[in-house]
Parts: structure tokens; sequence; C-alpha cells
């Protein structure tokens, strides 16, 4: 085995792996801030972040057809991208808890659930038919801008493009906002005594409801910006592609600990990482028997062991049964 | 409601029933190709299920209908037949899901994984695919399908167990993603595996897969519709005999109040091994008669797609309900085969033949839009509507109605 080719390849990995971590932690935000409140995983989330996708591919495919997308600096671009995603998927998401989960609040828990696989299913085609309507593809590409495309060496073997960059501070800027607001803020304290106890919290004079839909709109808002920054990292996006990466970043919201925030950031990074180690030298290890494919099922076999093993997750609270 | 009367009186129903009968076989012969007539055929099936008679009349007139006159409308119409034959396969994968998710209540979203492992076993071993892991001699003679039914239950069995074990433990949500987990990794196994041995032959699939030898010289979609119909009614009276047994009880105790069970002396852990044991044999054996019937079989076939399509049937009819499981598999089945794919026909006639709509000319409509696409918005709204409006579903079962009534009635009182 070449141990220097394992090595030499070793940073581009890192990188690769925080990249996707940063993108995982984004949308395991969604699930565990609706987890830590509701008890219910949120399926749609998947889709809640997909569509932040598509909203900031037609706003960039907009500009180019316009010609402008190269005049603008591209920071201003982004920004303007990013902070349309993140309005659409905080509009939607506000818009499910409203029409399919509201309705359900008391109902056996399985409903819910049930009611949320239909909405993400739902979702999926609705984006489908409109953009088969409206484009006549639901294949997106992203439209590359030069500038955040020019790689970097950092060494000869090694360089990293600006828009990875951009990913990471992004990310970064976003998490650091959201735990400011949840620890710092008025708001933040209501949203966690709501996680606590939504009885005594609705005795304090907290609305319960404004709450709840509070933070299905932070998190629909981080899944946006995940959605946009995926786009802008990957190019390409269909109805269905956030299905995957929805499923991996609630298995990070489980391993850092379900319902807890810090817990989140931190399981994203750590199955980014393992995920991205899995997929450059499962293969090399092996002999090419096993190969990049099986970084899925790898995600899944941790999510099963922490499950078994240690259902709190990483940093997570003991978790009780309901009676 | 009126038209509830009509059905309840039986000097009216069973003329009704004998008519629609005549009426609607009569309107497929007439128009073997109308989709309007096939579904007044079924219509009248479910009328007959529905209508008040004796149970003997009941059992004759289904009989006639499934078994003398759904055979002469294939022969006007084969595609009908497969249409059966597909509710049947269906039908047999939404009882199975029925065990597991309506009487023990663990919501299982892999579902479909018992059903590719069933496949999987007939057509490797079926097919002359099994030489290049062995060696030689095979496929294996037609007549061993007849074994590979119980091998296939006992494989997918098993395959239940092992994935049972490990996540029983678990809190119901988090069940349910461990299971679609599992379904992705069986089909990510099945998409992968033609190395570093070739087990599966990966996204190529396996083919050609042995058929069952056929008796009396019937034709051969003929066999397969009267193989799928006899299947389903092993699994119903297999079902019915469950609910009732003490492990039914048991499972539907679990359902209500896991924690309660447990102290009743339920056997948590067991109970819910052998309702994923149990709900898995079903799907195993339609993998295998599934895998027989298409001669092909690969991944695609096995999708998490599949897995909330069952899932759907399951809700539609009323979980935990046996008539409600095949009523749904009925519906969502012909939703998929027939209205959707009747719809993207027709769309494409009227853009062939230049139709204009309100100054609007059809052919200029997207190529992409395909209304036979549209399984998932299908499955979606069903999962939603039902949820919201009707959570024990169309054909109810009576505990499960009367637990939904009491949560609702609880909260209505203990409002927080």
């Amino acid at each position: 085995m070449d141990v220097e080719l394992l090595i030499g390849i070793l940073p581009q990995v890192v990188i690769d792996g925080l990249i996707l971590g940063f993108m995982y932690a984004l949308i395991a935000l969604g699930y565990t801030m609706v987890y830590g409140v509701l008890e219910f995983i949120n399926f749609a989330h998947s889709e809640v972040f997909i569509f932040g996708a598509f909203v900031g591919v037609e706003i960039m495919l907009g500009l180019k057809s316009a010609g402008v997308l190269e005049r603008f600096p591209w920071i201003l671009v982004l920004v303007v991208v990013l902070l349309a995603g993140m309005l659409a998927s905080a509009l939607l998401a506000f818009t499910i808890e409203r029409v399919a989960y509201r309705p359900l609040r008391h109902a056996p828990r399985l409903i819910p659930l049930i009611s949320a696989i239909g909405v993400s299913f739902f979702l999926q085609d609705v984006i489908r038919l409109t953009e088969s309507i409206w484009r006549n593809a639901f294949n997106l590409v992203y439209p590359t801008i030069e500038s955040l495309n020019v790689r970097l060496e950092i060494t000869e073997t090694i360089d990293v493009s600006i828009k990875s960059l951009v990913v990471i501070v992004a990310a970064l800027l976003m998490l650091w906002a959201l735990h400011a607001l949840v620890n710092r803020t008025k708001v933040g304290t209501a949203i966690r005594a709501v996680a606590e106890d939504q009885a005594a919290a609705s005795l304090m004079g907290i609305n319960v409801n404004r709450i709840i839909s509070l933070t299905f709109v932070i998190g629909g808002a981080m899944g946006g910006a995940a959605g946009v920054l995926f786009g802008v990292q990957y190019g390409l996006i269909n109805p269905y592609t956030g299905f995957i990466p929805g499923l991996k970043a609630f298995t990070a919201a489980v391993l850092g600990g379900i319902g807890n925030i810090p817990g989140a950031m931190l399981g994203g990074l750590v199955l980014g990482l393992l995920e991205a180690f899995a997929a450059s030298y499962l293969s090399l290890l092996t002999g090419g028997a096993f190969g990049a494919e099986y970084k899925d099922i790898f995600a899944f076999s941790i999510l099963i062991l922490i499950l078994i093993f240690r259902p709190k997750g990483l940093l997570g609270e003991v978790v009780r049964e309901r009676a | 409601m009126r038209g509830a009367r009509v059905i309840r009186r039986p000097l009216v129903a069973i003329p009704l029933s004998v008519l629609l009968l005549i009426v609607s076989g009569a309107a497929v012969a007439s128009f073997p190709r109308s989709v309007l007539a096939f579904l007044l055929f079924q219509g009248a099936i479910l009328f007959i299920y529905l209508a008040a008679m004796p149970g003997y009349l009941r059992a004759a007139l289904l009989a006639v209908a499934l078994l003398v006159m759904m055979p002469i409308i294939g022969a006007y119409n084969v595609y009908y037949l497969e249409i059966a034959t597909q509710v049947g396969i269906f039908a047999a994968l939404a009882l199975g899901l029925n065990i597991v998710v309506g009487l023990a209540g663990l919501l299982d979203l892999g579902y479909v994984a018992f059903f590719a492992v069933g496949a999987y076993s007939w057509a490797i071993f079926g097919s002359p695919h099994a030489n290049q892991i062995f060696g030689g001699g095979f496929p294996l003679a037609p007549g061993w399908f007849y074994l590979f039914i119980f091998v296939g239950l006992a494989v997918a069995a098993l395959a239940g167990v092992l994935l049972g074990l490990p996540v029983l433990r678990l809190h119901g949500d988090y069940l349910a993603i461990v299971t679609l987990g599992f379904g992705e990794v069986i089909r990510v196994l099945a998409n992968n595996l033609d190395k570093p041995i070739n087990f599966t032959n990966g996204p190529k699939g396996i083919t050609p897969i042995n058929r069952p030898p056929v008796p009396f010289g019937l034709p051969y979609a003929e066999y397969s519709y009267f193989l799928v119909l006899l299947i389903v009614l092993v699994v119903i009276v297999v079902n019915r005999r469950l609910e009732d047994s003490h492990i039914g009880r048991a499972w539907e105790a679990i359902r209500e109040d896991q924690v309660a069970a447990q102290a009743m002396g339920v056997p948590l852990v067991r109970a819910k091994l052998l309702a994923f044991a149990c709900g898995a044999s079903f799907a195993g054996v339609m993998g295998v008669v599934f895998a027989a019937k298409q001669v092909f079989i690969n991944p695609e076939s096995f999708t998490f797609l599949e897995s909330i399509g069952v899932l759907a049937m399951v809700i539609l009819g009323g979980m935990g309900s046996i008539p409600g499981a095949v009523l749904g598999a009925t519906i969502v089945t012909v939703l998929n085969l027939q209205v959707l794919k009747g719809l993207s026909l027709w769309l494409n006639e009227l853009k062939n033949a230049g139709v204009v709509i309100l100054g609007y000319p059809l052919a200029d409509l997207p190529t992409q839009l395909e209304p036979a696409k549209y399984e998932r918005m299908i499955f979606g709204v069903i999962l939603v509507v039902m949820m919201i409006f009707r959570p024990q579903g169309f054909l109810p079962a009576r505990r499960r109605q009367r637990e939904i009534e009491v949560t609702a009635e609880e909260h209505k009182t203990v409002t927080v």
C-alpha cells in the first residue's frame, strides 16, 4: 500500500469533509430545532433545503440572461442569492407547519410523521412540475461565476477554490448568528423555554404557537442557505437531490444529540469528515473492492451504531420514554 | 346518506350487485380499451364487498367476479389482467406492511427491502446468473420456483429479524429513519455487489429469470394472475388469524401503549421481532413471484418510492384494517397504472391532434411535462390529506378508530 499517497491526499480530504460537514450542519439545525420543540422529525426539511437551492438558481439564471451576472461583484450576487434562498425556504417551512403539522399536533405520534413524509414527496413533484412548465427542464445547473472558481494554491499538491472558502465562511457566520440568537436574546430564551416545557412556557406568557412557527422559520432559513451554498459548491440540482443530504443531516443531528444546537453543528462536521474519508480511502484501502458508492451505507451504519450504543448522541441528554 | 341506505338493504343490494357485475362486464367486453369500463368493474367488486347480503352469496359473487370474469376480461385486454396482477402483488405487500405499521404500530419506511430480498433470491438462482458465483449448473429448473416461494419467505423473515434485533429498542420515529436507512442500504448493495464477487449484477439487473411451469396450458398472464390471487387469499387468511390471536392482541397493545403493554407482561422485543418477521415474509414471497413474473429485475424496482407507495396504500385503507389494505392497494395501483398513464396518453393524443384550448395550442406544452411521472405527488397528497382529514382510513379497523377518537377526546378535555 502506498502510504505516501494516503498521506498526500489527506489535506484535500479534510477540506472536502469540512465543506460537506458545514453543509450538513446547516441542514441539521432545521431538524434539531424542530425536534427540540415538538419531538417530531420534520421529514419535509430536505425539500425546504432544495427549495432554497432552486430559488437561488432561478435568480442566478435570471441575472445571467439579463447579462449582468458577471458585471456585479460576486460577493453582492452571492449575498442577494443567499438572502433570497433563505427567505423563500423560511416561508415554505412556515407554510408547511401551518398547513400540514399544526392540525395534527395532538394526534398519535405516527400521524404527523406520516404527514411530513407526504409533504416531502408532494413538494418534490411540485418543484418538478413548476420547473418543467417554466423551463422545460428540472435538472438545473448553477451558472458559474469565474472569480469564484479561482483556485488558491496552498502547497504544490493542495489547492482550495474561492467558492469552497466562501461556503465555509458563510456557514460559520450563520452558525455563529444562530448561536447568538438562541443563547443571548429574549426570543432565544423563549425558544429554549418552549423546548423545555410547553405548558410552563405558555403560563409564563410565551406564545407557544408563535415560537413553534419561529423555529420552523429559522430552521427553514438555515436550510435555504445550505441549499444555495450546495448549489454554488456542487452545481447540479434536481427536485430529488435534497433527499439524501437531508437524511444525512438528520443523521448528523442524531449523532450530535437531537434537540441540541451545538450538537447538530458538531455532528454535521464529524459526519462530513467521516464521509469524505470513507469516499476517498475506502477504495484505496480495500484495493478497489469497495468504492466510494458505499459512503451512503457508511453514514447509515453510523446512525444505527449511534442509536444503539449512545442514543443521546455526542452532546445530548437522555431522552425519556413518554408514557 | 341515501347511497349508504341502499347498500344496507339486502333486497335492493343483491339484485343491484348482480346487475352492476353484468353491466360492467358487458361494458369492458364492448369497450376493451376504455379505462372507465374497467373502473366500473372494480367499483362493482367494491359494491359487492360493502353491500348487505348473506356471507355465502357475497363469497359466490366475488368468486364469479375474480375467478371467472377477470380472466375473461384479460382475454379481451391483457393489460387489465396485468393491472389486476399488480394490484394483487401490492395488496400482499400492503397486508404485510399492515402487520408492522397497522397492528404493531412500528413505522417501517424500508419495507420494500424485504421484497427485494425475496426477488433477488429467486432471480439469482432461477437465472444463469448464479453460474458466475458457483461456476455452473444453473439456472435451476422452473419447478424449483415453488420451493423458492418458501426460501424467499424464510430469507426475508430472517432479514426482518436481523434488522429488528438491533433497532427495535428505539423510539418510534427513530425506528422509521433506521428502517429507511436499511432500505437504502439494501438498494445500494444491490447496485454495487457486482464486485468483488458478482452477486447482483449491479444496475444492469438480472435476466432472464425462469418462470414456473404452467399447468393445463394456461396462458402465462392468466396463470400468474391466479397464482397471485391464491397467495393474496392465503395472506388474508393468515392476517385474520393473526389479528385475533394472542400475538395479534399483543401487537395492538404495543401500538396503543408500549409501557402499559410491557407492564401487562407482553414480551416487547419478541412481539416486535415477530411483527417484523411476519410482515417481511409476505414481502419475500411476493418478491419471488414478482421476479418470475417480470423475468427481469434491477435495483430500480426497489426504491424508497416503492416503500412509500405501499405505506400510502395502508394509510388510505386504514391502518390495521385488512380490507382497507386491499382497497388501498387497488386504488393506488390503479391511479398509477391507469389514471396517470391514461392522462399522459390522452395529453399526447391531444397534442398530436393539434388541439387548441382557449387560444393556447397544446402542442406548445413543455415536453418534460409528463403526467405519468407524478406518482410522488399522488402519494404525498394521499398521505397528507388522509392524516389531516381521515387518519383512520376509508375502511377503518374498529379498534384503531376507537384509539384515534379517544386520543382526540383526551386532548379536547385536557388542553394545554
